[in-house]
């Protein structure tokens, strides 16, 4: 039984995500922490992973020296194809995403506020890394996950309100931090879940925006498997 | 029958201030002989038309260090730092498109459409200025197209007259952008007798090919 209290923050957000993929869904992972999700997933499960760049059926990096510099994920970094795989154009690539054939994108973010808007391309006069294919997905997908770690240098990235220009007027469909899991409602944004040994407390004090807490929260259960 | 062209004359043909399409993927399926050879060439204020700024060394990034890039018209530009101090110097002007629009805007210049309707951007920064249209009551972006003097295609192999095969995710931009350049110009890693490459394989038509250049002696 692993501790899950004392595992890596990225890791308990990629573990705690890769419980929402359905078998046999057709999935996009963003770059950073996303892409971790797929170490937590059993392959018996039937996932296909879709990168922007045109492969439908990623599958991990292959060992030293089999590498292929055809074949790389939307990072650049070299992938393998699972069984069944197959390549598309760019064109077709954004119609599965935008034509609402993928299941689920799960992305990083910058900000996140309590309607559930995301902001995740640009920090204007600082850095602006441009939005990729991320418009594209959170307006096409038809579930969208934002999976980051909680707050940057202390500051909460769940806010109140974007402050950041956003990715689209799409509202995202969970939230999963190191300490939470969120959802945007009609009537806010509720917790969900806390993390590994994470009050409720410790939530709402890391937190800008206001949270809806039910009368029992429940902590992420990282021992199931999805 | 295609006649091979060599680098030389490939970069010759690509004057100052020209409009390039450029394919790839972070680096990936992009003609890079070329690449370096208009950089050595010292060419002046190109609008690069290419999906990502990739990185200092890769995709077009030899063109942006070398200072022969005025416009970047593309999707992302976060890992190639030479990008963004050239950005933020004004040196370079960014002009930021989300990526599905992007190569929607460069199919619908290859296949004679007007522009696209896309919901991407709606209520972003991206939809200012713009025009939008309702159709069965949904509301969507007009994005009009995006074309340019000459595109550069990387292909795994090209044969004699000039139809080419892509290889894996190297495909992405080339087969779209192979519509959408007054001059396609292709760049091959291989080049095979007619019949090699089966039709179905084929997934740029050698028609639209202009011209090959040679695969290096």
């Amino acid at each position: 039984m692993r501790d899950f209290q004392t595992m890596d923050p990225k890791e308990i957000i990629a573990r705690r995500v890769s419980l929402e993929i359905r078998p046999k869904s057709l999935v996009n992972l963003g770059i950073g922490i996303p892409t971790l999700v797929s170490d937590h997933l059993d392959e018996s499960l039937g996932v296909f992973f879709q990168a922007e760049n045109g492969v439908v059926g990623m599958g991990h990096r292959p060992p030293e020296g089999m590498t292929d510099r055809h074949l790389t994920d939307a990072g650049g970094t070299f992938v393998s194809a699972v069984p069944g795989a197959s390549i598309i154009d760019s064109a077709f690539s954004f119609g599965l995403i935008r034509g609402g054939h993928l299941d689920l994108t799960v992305l990083g973010g910058l900000q996140v506020d309590a309607k559930g808007h995301l902001a995740n391309w640009m920090i204007p006069g600082k850095f602006v890394p441009g939005m990729g294919g991320a418009m594209d997905l959170v307006t096409g997908a038809k579930k969208v996950i934002v999976a980051m770690i909680h707050t940057a240098k202390g500051a909460s990235k769940i806010v109140p309100e974007c402050t950041l220009p956003v990715t689209s007027q799409r509202c995202v469909d969970l939230i999963v931090t190191e300490l939470a899991v969120m959802q945007p409602r009609a009537d806010g944004l509720h917790l969900l879940e806390t993390g590994p040994g994470v009050s409720v407390e410790q939530v709402v004090a890391a937190t800008d925006a206001e949270l809806v807490i039910g009368d029992a929260v429940p902590e992420m259960d990282l021992s199931r498997t999805g | 029958m295609h006649q091979a062209i060599s680098m030389q004359e490939a970069v010759e043909m690509i004057p100052d201030g020209a409009r390039v399409m450029l394919s790839g993927f972070m680096g990936v399926g992009t003609p890079d002989g070329i690449v370096r050879a208009l950089a050595e060439a010292g060419k002046r204020d190109l609008t690069m038309i290419v999906n990502d700024a990739a990185r200092p060394h890769t995709g077009v990034g030899p063109l942006v260090s070398a200072g022969c890039v005025k416009k970047f018209i593309g999707s992302h530009i976060g890992v190639n730092p030479v990008v963004q101090e050239k950005m933020q110097a004004g040196e370079l002007e960014v002009e930021l498109v989300p990526q599905g629009t992007f190569v929607e805007r460069i199919r619908a210049a290859g296949m004679g459409l007007g522009g696209i309707l896309t919901p991407t951007g709606l209520g972003t920064l991206i939809a200012e200025g713009k025009q939008t249209v309702e159709v069965e009551g949904k509301t969507y972006l007009l994005e009009p197209p995006l074309r340019a003097d000459f595109a550069l295609i990387a292909a795994r192999s090209c044969d004699y007259v000039g139809n080419l095969a892509y290889m894996l995710s190297a495909t992405n931009f080339n087969p779209i952008m192979a519509l959408a350049g007054d001059v396609v110009i292709a760049e091959p890693e291989e080049i095979v007798p007619v019949g090699v490459i089966p039709p179905d394989a084929v997934k740029t038509p050698g028609v639209l090919v202009d011209h090959v250049i040679k695969r290096a002696a």
